[in-house]
């Protein structure tokens, strides 16, 4: 029955959006708004409709259009150019709204648009573009203004996000694994006869092949390896032992032993040492999988535009905002970003501080007043001076103040094993080279030191814990969790407190329950109905969804305030909705945000958006309850500590109407105690507490939302699963351990061996690949049947 | 038997020019993405035919 209603309804064919009453029938198709209508039709005007065809309902609805004005000064323009020469122009885009294979073919027929345009490019996954255009035919800004048109607006922020992801360090890394996997291959062709016993003919070649692996292990040994060296001198110098201390040495004795085996031509450990090396770049490798079209790095210059208006001699001029300075004069418009700490000079300012406060009511500013930087603007164009500049101002305080974390110096458990581990190889290799030498047989005490070392080695304990974590990772982001690295998958098992947000972090911003505060008649909804029927707000929008009306009348003298509301004579009647500065007198009314209707100068309510909880919140909470402590910060006043109380229980530390300083400070005190803090947030209001926490989670509706600096992402519908999270990257951990005992095992069976001096390099040969996919399966099994346990796959 | 030498050092020369056409691969940024052309080659080209055809019979 519910798939055929869904089936049957009717959506927009541009963007799959529910239609409603306001429904635009163009061209036999059905669409949502003005602006869905108008990309069709500028697309079936260029023969592009193509773009329909690849998937049903491709579009995104257009947001309302940008101000690209700044893209004309050259300063600007110049910063985000890759390329120019005196015809062409090379720049690359981040456009969050690439979601499916139609908006690449569109993006790649750009040609076809504008002629100018003569090469556009998309890498999807990391959802940029990368546009080649004639610079004398079209501007920059006419490019980005046909992208914006066709509902692909460009991200273009203060904070660069294509230029900031180059991946450089994994280009070295894979030159490396090529050059290893490459010399491996090349040194078990020669390696194999040796395998099978040699013939009387074959041994002629044995010299020869002796000093081809030779030749094959010095790359690998001198480049492909040469990051193990670094590493553990430099370890060494500070009188530590790290995992990569043992891995060096055994690279280093196996290519010693190789020169030897050349020289005396006897048979070598070549292929030992280059299959050793290969597998430990490629757990290298996967542990430095990353997520390209998440950024964990983000702060407030992401949420800043690149430009502002300055008023120079009463004229706007675009201005750089890095290059806005103290004294310099602002023109603020409707929906813009307050970039600097600055005065109120001109105007009536209704600043939106969610982003800082993360409380969401406009505040009124009077002449004179300070603004603080992140406030966005509603209503009428204001005018600014500047008193501090953008770097200074106190929101990016949050990011300049140097008492964070000091980067991880938690050691994992790797690096703890690494220590002990190396002591024990080394009193075991000199007991038996000791041994055989009191024995008087050199060449075995020689042999046996060399052997235990070769044999001793820690590599399945260096592939282990970048192959679990890696795989755990994999668990988490199909359930719409991710996280920076392997590494904070090794964190999340170690906490003991956990830090709420509450706006949008234990709400949804993105459901909504809308009530009406008094009660209308049926001709008075139409009223109404038809009055937002006009409006694009998104608010219209959402109350007109609520309300069934038979017939849309008619409306004359529309009005549209920004940031204030809308009025209109409907059927000859005036009719006012919006905020109480739109209303034609004063009102009482306990409601402060909210859609407020008045009809014929009568006040008849409000319609209020009250935030919905999280869906299992309870379950979530009674989960959480007994492990960990639990904690609530809130920007927002404490209308809900009762709820609150009765979900988390009574004895729970809530803190309401909290500043982000303050915020911060609450979770330096905790660590100050002794806990470890994982803190969930949301908004820029949270981004100083998430920062300073031990492991910070960003919780949001839209994985391409932007979200500030954390340790990992969390997708709101799965904020549920964070108990089921935790765990397993508990259980991650005792999985490596378990492959720990494993390798063990065989090293025990090789050190058996060893000792004895009698290590053929056939046995190595074969020891170690056996336990290196022994402990690979066992991980990749391992760690499928944990996540089954708990309910993550 | 000593032809053996020889192929030897062909089979070594081959294998080198192969990882030699990898490093030049992946310095022209071939590996930098290997999602979008999987999804690009399904694309049909017949666009312009369509509109070439509508010409003509209005024509």
């Amino acid at each position: 029955m519910e798939t055929q209603s869904v089936l049957n309804q009717a959506v927009c064919y541009h963007c799959g959006d529910e239609l409603n009453l306001s429904k635009i029938t163009y061209d036999e198709k059905e669409f949502c708004c003005i602006g869905c209508r108008n990309v069709y039709q500028f697309l079936s005007e260029n023969n592009m409709c193509n773009y329909y065809a690849y998937n049903d309902n491709p579009g995104s609805r257009i947001a309302g259009l940008g101000h690209f004005e700044y893209l004309d000064e050259p300063t600007i323009a110049r910063q985000l150019i890759d390329y120019t020469d005196k015809e062409n122009t090379i720049v690359t885009f981040y456009i969050p709204a690439i979601h499916c294979s139609s908006c690449i073919w569109l993006l790649e027929h750009l040609y076809k648009v504008n002629q100018a345009i003569f090469n556009s490019r998309i890498d999807f996954l990391k959802k940029q573009v990368t546009i080649s255009f004639k610079h004398q035919q079209i501007s920059l800004r006419k490019v980005v203004e046909i992208l914006a048109g066709i509902g692909y607006e460009p991200l273009i922020s203060l904070q660069d996000v294509v230029k900031e992801k180059s991946n450089s360090v994994n280009k070295s890394l894979i030159l490396k694994i090529a050059v290893a996997g490459f010399c491996m291959g090349n040194v078990m062709l020669f390696a194999f006869p040796e395998y099978f016993g040699l013939s009387e003919l074959e041994k002629n070649f044995q010299h020869l092949f002796g000093w081809l692996n030779l030749a094959f292990c010095i790359p690998v040994t001198f480049y492909c390896a040469r990051d193990y060296f670094k590493s553990a001198i430099a370890s060494l110098k500070h009188g530590m032992v790290n995992l990569d201390t043992p891995l060096a040495l055994i690279i280093a004795v196996l290519f010693i032993r190789t020169t030897v085996a050349a020289i005396f031509n006897t048979p070598s450990f070549a292929d030992t040492l280059t299959g050793l090396v290969f597998l430990l770049l490629m757990g290298k490798w996967v542990k430095q999988r990353t997520y390209h079209h998440i950024s964990f790095d983000r702060d407030y210059r992401s949420y800043f535009p690149i430009a502002i208006n300055v008023l120079k001699e009463g004229k706007e001029k675009p201005t750089s905002i890095n290059e806005i300075q103290v004294g310099d004069r602002l023109l603020i418009r409707n929906g813009e970003l307050i970039p600097a700490d600055s005065i109120l000079l001109k105007g009536e300012a209704w600043l939106d501080m969610g982003f800082v406060t993360g409380e969401s009511d406009p505040q009124q500013k009077v002449l004179g007043e300070i603004v603080y930087a992140g406030g966005r603007q509603i209503g009428e164009a204001i005018e600014l001076e500047v008193v501090k500049p953008a770097s200074q101002s106190y929101l990016t305080g949050l990011w300049n103040k140097e008492n964070y974390k000091a980067s991880s110096k938690t050691t994992n458990f790797n690096d703890s094993v690494a220590k002990v581990f190396t002591i024990t190889v080394f009193v075991i290799a000199f007991a038996s080279a000791g041994y055989w030498y009191y024995f008087n047989d050199t060449i075995k005490a020689w042999s046996a030191f060399t052997s235990v070392i070769i044999v001793a080695c820690p590599c399945v304990i260096a592939l282990s814990t970048p192959f679990t974590l890696s795989a755990i990772l994999s668990v988490f982001d199909k359930k719409d969790f991710y996280v920076k690295n392997t590494d904070a998958v090794e964190q999340l098992a170690t906490f003991n407190t956990i830090v709420f947000d509450k706006t949008g972090t234990l709400t949804s911003t993105e459901e909504a329950n809308i009530h009406f505060t008094g009660k209308l008649t049926e001709y008075e909804e139409m009223l109404v109905a038809s009055l937002l029927y006009q409006s694009s707000h998104p608010l219209s929008r959402q109350v007109l969804k609520t309300l069934q009306v038979k017939k849309i009348l008619e409306t004359e003298h529309y009005e549209e305030v920004p940031g204030k509301g809308l009025k209109a004579s409907v059927d000859g009647v005036e009719v006012f909705a919006g905020s109480k500065r739109m209303m034609p007198f004063s009102i009482n009314a306990k409601e402060n945000g909210g859609v407020h209707i008045v009809i014929n100068n009568e006040y008849k309510g409000c319609y209020t958006v009250e935030q919905q909880w999280r869906k299992n919140l309870n379950l979530l909470i009674s989960k959480l309850q007994h492990k960990f402590k639990l904690a609530l910060l809130s920007g927002d006043t404490n209308k809900d500590e009762q709820y609150l109380k009765l979900v988390f229980g009574e004895n729970m530390q809530m803190l309401f109407n909290q500043s982000p300083h303050e915020k911060l400070n609450a979770i330096k005190q905790k660590q100050f105690h002794g806990e470890k803090v994982m803190m969930l947030g949301d908004g820029l209001n949270d981004a100083g507490a998430l920062k300073q926490s031990d492991f910070g989670i960003a919780v949001t509706d839209n994985i391409n939302n932007f979200t500030p600096g954390c340790d990992a992402i969390l997708k709101g519908d799965s904020l549920h699963y964070l108990p089921n999270f935790i765990q397993l990257s508990k259980d991650g951990l005792k999985t490596i351990k378990i492959c720990f005992a494993i390798a063990l095992i065989y090293n025990c069976v090789g050190l058996f061996f060893a000792v004895q001096g009698t290590l053929y390099p056939l046995v190595a040969a074969v020891l170690m690949p056996i336990s290196t996919i022994t402990i690979i399966s066992f991980t990749s099994v391992a760690t499928r049947y944990f996540a089954r346990k708990n309910n993550l796959i | 038997m000593s032809i053996l030498y020889f192929l030897i050092g062909c089979s070594i020369l081959m294998a080198l020019i192969f990882l030699l056409a990898f490093f030049w691969s992946l310095k022209n940024g071939q590996h930098d993405d290997v999602h979008t052309p999987g999804i690009r080659i399904l694309f049909d080209d017949d666009v312009t035919e369509e509109k070439s055809d509508k010409d003509h019979i209005s024509q």
